[in-house]
């Protein structure tokens, strides 16, 4: 499946990109799509192995299933206000 | 009920006029304002990025919670993303009730929640010329999966 990632604040400076397309196997959960950008390198292995995920807008567990053409966001800490 | 994300000024008095009611004797108006320092460094300007669609739901959904502590409140909220200037608002929340105790409750109850949950992020600029992301805040995840 592909999903589409989103990057934003410091995760976008780590990842030097805004959004990708990421391939991955199915059966993949939002902690599995963290752990496939961590292992490319690049300054996607500084993003933290407990990234905040929302799938379609929405905050989800690390276990949550992903499925083809979902919009994906890793969420670095949050400091709106 | 109405809550949005702008890239524009905001202009209080307006928010605050989304809010009020005939029954409704107190009605409150919180500003966020961007602040010369912090942490011991002048600040300039800060940046606020934002997950925008995604903003712009959980603002709305926090704003519903929070509605639905005391029957009958209204409530506005609008947070600003861009580059602000130090005295710039880049949040405003007013909330209206019947009482004065229900209004600062209900509106104290939302900001909190934002800073918890709104994908928003600041991106601090000094006087010296650099610049940082600010140290955020976890936002809380469900324990299992949704879906």
């Amino acid at each position: 499946m592909r999903v589409r990632l989103l990057l934003f604040a410091q995760y976008r400076d780590l990842a030097g990109t805004s959004e990708l397309e990421v391939e991955l196997p199915d059966g993949a959960t939002a902690a599995t799509l963290v752990d496939v950008l961590r292992s490319r390198g690049g300054g996607f292995e500084r993003i933290p192995a407990a990234a905040a995920v929302a799938v379609n807008q929405e905050y989800v567990s690390p276990d949550t299933p992903l499925r083809d053409g979902d919009e994906v966001a890793l969420i670095p800490p949050v400091a709106g206000g | 009920m109405r809550t949005w994300v702008t890239h524009d000024v905001i202009d209080p008095a307006a928010v605050l006029a989304e809010v009020g009611a005939p029954e409704h004797g107190a009605a409150v108006l919180f500003l966020g304002t961007v602040r010369d320092h912090n942490e011991g460094r002048a600040v300039v300007s800060i940046r606020y990025e934002a997950y925008e669609a995604m903003a712009a739901r959980v603002l709305a959904e926090t704003a519903a919670e929070a509605a639905a502590r005391v029957p009958g409140v209204r409530i506005a909220a609008v947070h600003r993303v861009g580059e602000l200037r130090v005295g710039e608002v880049s949040l405003a929340v007013a909330v209206s009730s019947a009482h004065r105790a229900e209004a600062f409750d209900v509106a104290r109850h939302l900001l909190e929640e934002i800073k918890r949950r709104l994908p928003v992020w600041k991106e601090e600029r000094y006087a010296e010329g650099d610049r940082r992301w600010l140290e955020g805040q976890t936002p809380p995840v469900p324990q299992e999966a949704g879906r």
